[in-house]
């Protein structure tokens, strides 16, 4: 229970060297035109920033899992925030009008 | 048992941390407590936010190319350095929630003004990019260059007409609306950071108890997450 697990600094250097050549790396795509591509590797190298940061900076790594269930839920209600908002205005025509 | 006796009567405060709470087993159970309830908080925040990615979202898939146009005339040169300085921050509070877990006071300290100082480039460069946007909006007379939704918003700076133009407006309610609501983040971050470490100085924290450390350490990395999420969704639109 009262177990705490103290990770070296080094990891915490790692991860911000691993921050920084995936901030560079989010930059660098931008000079090519993937098309719709473009959107799906800045979103990859967003979550994977993310990522590290949860698990590592904020330690979701070494936590309790109901640690892990509060984080993946806050993605879930996310996640359902955002497609049930797309189901609805993707399937009505735009612009919306007042009698919409 | 002379010596037993002559014990003073135990007080409220005998035989455990003075830092632990009375409804509490023990520390560990305190910080577990404690640390569920930061993330409860944080994942309301993701709601909180929630809100305005859904809306860039769906304005983004209907006005690609306003959003494009308002994404270009932002500079990514600031918005990747910026970047950089926030990343910079939270390895640097990192290391104070590290240096309380190993007791190291004076560190602790050390690192979380440097959070402060790092947290305080990025307002001020966020700052001047507000300013470059606002200031010529005010006053009367040409409002060239005007990037604040409204009647003075300067679609030619973006090179849109018409109706572009007021798509362009939405990209810039998003900006604005965004980037403020995580600058204020950021400020309401800076006076509980300043608390912290004011407690950190006077000797409250050790390897046993440092819990606030950590909860303003988790607080700093949320925000710094949805940074991590904003400078490409805002800087970084299309190809460049």
């Amino acid at each position: 229970m009262s177990e705490h697990h103290v990770v070296s600094w080094r990891v915490y250097l790692a991860v911000f060297a691993a921050l920084c050549v995936l901030t560079v790396i989010t930059v660098a795509v931008t000079g090519y035109d993937f098309g719709p591509l473009n959107l799906i590797v800045a979103l990859a190298v967003a979550i994977t920033k993310a990522s590290l940061v949860v698990l590592f900076f904020m330690h979701a790594r070494y936590s309790p899992k109901l640690t892990g269930v509060v984080i993946a839920s806050s993605i879930a209600f996310f996640l359902i925030l955002v497609f049930l908002t797309l189901t609805d205005y993707l399937s009505r025509p735009w612009p919306l009008t007042a009698a919409g | 048992m002379p010596e037993l006796a002559a014990e003073a009567a135990p007080g409220p405060h005998d035989h455990h941390h003075p830092a632990l709470q009375h409804h509490f087993v023990d520390l560990g159970q305190q910080r577990e407590a404690a640390a569920l309830g930061m993330w409860v908080f944080i994942a309301q925040e993701v709601l909180f936010f929630g809100g305005l990615f859904a809306a860039y979202t769906v304005y983004r898939h209907q006005y690609p190319a306003a959003f494009s146009a308002g994404s270009h005339h932002l500079s990514w040169k600031i918005g990747f350095a910026n970047t950089l300085v926030l990343i910079g921050s939270s390895l640097t509070m990192a290391l104070a929630v590290y240096s309380a877990a190993i007791g190291k006071k004076i560190r602790v300290v050390g690192f979380i003004l440097a959070t402060i100082l790092l947290g305080s480039v990025f307002l001020g460069v966020k700052y001047f990019e507000y300013r470059e946007k606002i200031a010529p909006c005010l006053g009367d007379g040409p409002h060239a260059g005007c990037l604040v939704p409204g009647d003075r918003f300067d679609a030619s700076a973006l090179h849109l007409t018409g109706a572009e133009g007021g798509h362009a407006q939405i990209f810039f309610s998003l900006y604005f609306g965004m980037t403020g609501l995580h600058a204020l983040h950021m400020i309401i971050g800076v006076p509980i950071l300043l608390t912290i470490a004011t407690m950190a100085g006077r000797g409250r924290f050790s390897p046993e108890y440092h819990t606030p450390v950590e909860m303003v350490g988790l607080y700093w990395h949320f925000v710094d997450i949805i940074w991590i999420f904003l400078f490409p969704l805002l800087y970084l639109i299309g190809a460049h």
